[in-house]
């Protein structure tokens, strides 16, 4: 479903990607691990169309379609979910609004009449169940004010809202108490189909006992550098990253 | 420009008066001496700095000073910005108060006494002569002082010690005329001990002529009472709103201010309150949202005169275009005015880099023991929230509008009339869509 061929890409004229490849397919869930500052969130920012990125060379299909032309509010629609490192807070903005406005939003783009009210209330409520999360944070503006894990959490209630093709989570587990890594895994692994895909940034292996990926990649100074299956995880964990980066530097 | 208007009362303060009540006349030629002096202010002075009235000003408008009727029927022409509020609803057709009630006003409570300035002052001197004026010619203001001179009627509203009204008074502004006019009201409100009144002041405008209103209201907030007062305009932009809001409040009353500006030409809101006893509470709220050429000039004026009171403004403005705005809040906090509590928020949204914020808080502070704050901003919608918006699949255009939306909420949240709020609530979704690019509710606007 995705296809990044020799990604490059920029902020304030400094590349962060150096020419990255990545292949996604259905059903599948793969894990990219890296140094802080490798351009992890890069990526997935540059994939979510963030305007502050400036893409220098490369291509980038989702199903065959050129994403880097779209805005984000398209790539959005057409089944891309990012779960932001750093959640934004919206104050005056309600959850429930946001919710209702976006998951209508993805509605019309299909050519569907607006969720009724009891409906889009039915589904709040199933979804937030999904992720265990309290029910007075989705009456409050969007983020504002949640601890860090009430907003991880909160964003993959979104995901679970607005059923992506392909989601993106981008540390989602850091600043998740141990409960709440086990809500928030469970919540992704019930979401996971064999139509649908799953990158995981993450520094932890802990998550990937959770949520098992079928791929490792690890990402380095703004390339894939290594991939592996779930086993490279552990020889991370356990060994760092020197190796790796000895390994690419010394090319 | 002042010349005109000097020759013409000189020339017809005799008619002026005739067509006045005594309570008013007897201030008259004080007020008339006092504007020869002043003249209309200037933006050269410092609490007029924001304020460009030399165009407006320098139209030459009719005045109806022989109070000749206006044939027009506010209940047929008026669509109501706000309906459904079940309210005591009135009328003032340019400066003077329209004489028939409402049909479908239910009787006012005992006591309770509103209607024209003009008549009230005539039946009932003995309640207005210890008010009218008492505020508004302390001001040493090229506008008040004109209004001083020139206004011959008003609204008037009277609610008598304790009583509560458990309806809002809604007093419609109608300006109506087939040649470009000036209009000058006095609105005299009068709150005894204990009393609680809600106003919905909402200005329109009906023909397309140049219209200027110079308005005056002086309000007094006896001890234990509370008042809030709204101000909606929904003017054309060859509107030219000059209103004075003068309020007096004396020990522990509670006041709240709500001015919200959706479409005007030139606007001026000056507020001005003094805080006469312990233990008050003030809430001054405003939003501004303007586009084109628009021009609103808030001016606040809190004076902390006495310990222990409370006082809290917030101010929103969304500018567009090459609209021009400005806030002033300027606080004065007395040597023994101890234990104030004095807050202030002004914050900005400009849409486009031709859109002018100006902005100045002004602080005067004689006691030691006081707590006092104040912050504005002046920005752009926030990237990262409409970008989050976006990554969600909200289109642009709505994620700002959202933004936008939620930006104004908190001063929506300072309405205490719910069915106001709600509605309010639409118009503002409304004029940020762009389908209020127009005022509602006028004629020539559809
Ligand atoms: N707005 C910006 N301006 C300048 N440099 C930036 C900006 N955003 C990111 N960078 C730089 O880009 C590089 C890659 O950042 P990125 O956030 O993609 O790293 P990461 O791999 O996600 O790291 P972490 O593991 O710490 O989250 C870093 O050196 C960072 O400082
Ligand atoms: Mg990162």
């Amino acid at each position: 479903m995705l296809e990044i061929k020799n990604l490059h890409a920029n902020i304030n004229g400094k590349e962060i990607l150096k020419g990255l490849d990545l292949v996604v397919r259905p059903g599948e869930i793969h894990a990219i691990m890296g140094p802080n500052g490798a351009g992890k969130s890069t990526l997935a920012s540059v994939l979510s169309g963030n305007q502050a990125f400036e893409v220098t060379k490369g291509d980038v299909t989702f199903y065959g379609k050129n994403l880097l032309e779209m805005l984000p509010e398209d790539r959005s629609r057409e089944g891309i979910f990012l779960s932001f490192q750093y959640p934004v807070e919206i104050p005056g903005v309600s959850m429930v609004n946001f919710m209702r406005t976006a998951l209508n939003e993805h509605r019309k783009y299909n050519k569907l009449e607006p969720m009724s009210a009891t409906d889009f209330l039915r589904t709040m409520r199933e979804k937030k169940e999904l992720v265990e999360m309290d029910s007075n944070l989705a009456n409050r503006s969007v983020n504002e004010g949640f601890s860090g894990g009430e907003k991880k959490k909160n964003e993959i209630f979104q995901m679970a809202m607005l059923d992506p093709r392909l989601a993106i989570l981008d540390e989602t587990d850091s600043g998740l108490d141990i409960d709440a890594l086990r809500i928030v895994a469970n919540g992704v692994n019930k979401l996971k189909r064999t139509d649908n895909a799953t990158i995981l940034i993450t520094h932890y292996q802990r998550l990937l006992d959770y949520i098992v990926p079928d791929f490792v990649h690890v990402l380095y100074d703004g390339r894939i550098v290594k991939t592996g299956g779930k086993e490279l995880a552990l020889e991370l964990e356990d060994k760092g990253y020197d190796w790796i980066k000895k390994e690419v530097d010394g090319e | 420009m002042e010349q005109q208007y000097i020759e013409l009362y000189k020339q017809h303060h005799e008619s002026i008066k005739e067509h006045s009540a005594t309570v008013m006349n007897t201030l008259r030629d004080g007020s008339f001496t006092l504007f020869e002096k002043l003249g209309f202010p200037t933006s050269k002075l410092e609490n007029y700095k924001y304020s460009d009235l030399k165009e407006p000003l320098s139209i030459d408008y009719g005045l109806n000073i022989n109070r000749v009727t206006i044939p027009v029927n506010p209940y047929e022409v008026f669509k109501c910005d706000v309906p459904g509020i079940h309210s005591f609803l009135f009328f003032v057709v340019n400066d003077a108060f329209y004489p028939v009630n409402e049909p479908n006003n239910k009787s006012l409570p005992n006591g309770v006494i509103i209607g024209s300035l003009k008549e009230i002052a005539t039946t009932h001197p003995e309640l207005l002569k210890d008010y009218y004026g008492k505020l508004s010619t302390t001001k040493n203001d090229g506008l008040v002082a004109f209004n001083g001179a020139f206004a011959q009627d008003g609204f008037f509203m009277y609610v008598p010690k304790g009583v509560v009204l458990d309806q809002p008074v809604q007093l419609i502004n109608i300006m109506r005329s087939d040649v470009d006019f000036m209009a000058n009201s006095h609105n005299l409100i009068i709150l005894e001990d204990g009393a609680h009144a809600q106003l919905l002041v909402c200005d329109h405008t009906m023909d397309e002529v140049r219209f200027l209103s110079n308005r005056v209201t002086e309000v007094f907030v006896g001890e234990n009472a509370s008042y809030e007062h709204y101000k909606l305009e929904n003017t054309h932009i060859k509107t030219t709103n000059l209103s004075t809001l003068l309020i007096d409040q004396k020990t522990s009353s509670t006041v709240l201010t709500n001015v919200i500006t959706l479409h005007n030409g030139v606007t001026r809101n000056s507020i001005e309150i003094d805080l006469d006893g312990e233990h008050c509470e003030t809430r001054l709220c405003g939003m501004v949202i303007a586009d084109k050429n628009q021009q609103v000039d808030n001016f606040t004026y809190i004076m902390h005169n006495k310990p222990n009171c409370n006082s809290n403004e917030l101010f929103k403005y969304v500018l567009d275009d090459n609209s021009k705005a400005g806030f002033t809040g300027k606080i004065l906090v007395a040597k023994d005015a101890q234990k104030t509590s004095a807050f202030q928020i002004n914050k900005n949204i400009l849409l486009k880099k031709t859109a002018k914020m100006s902005t100045k808080p002004q602080l005067e502070i004689y006691a030691d023991d006081v707590k006092c704050s104040h912050g504005a901003t002046i920005g752009q919608l926030d990237e990262t929230a409409k970008f989050y918006m976006q990554s969600r699949g909200i289109p642009e255009a709505e994620a700002k509008l959202l933004l936008m939306y939620a930006f104004t909420s908190d001063v929506i949240e300072n309405i205490r009339i719910t069915a106001l709020q709600d509605r309010i609530k639409i118009l503002v979704e409304k004029r940020l869509r762009g389908d209020l690019s127009k005022c509602e509710g006028c004629i020539i606007c559809q």
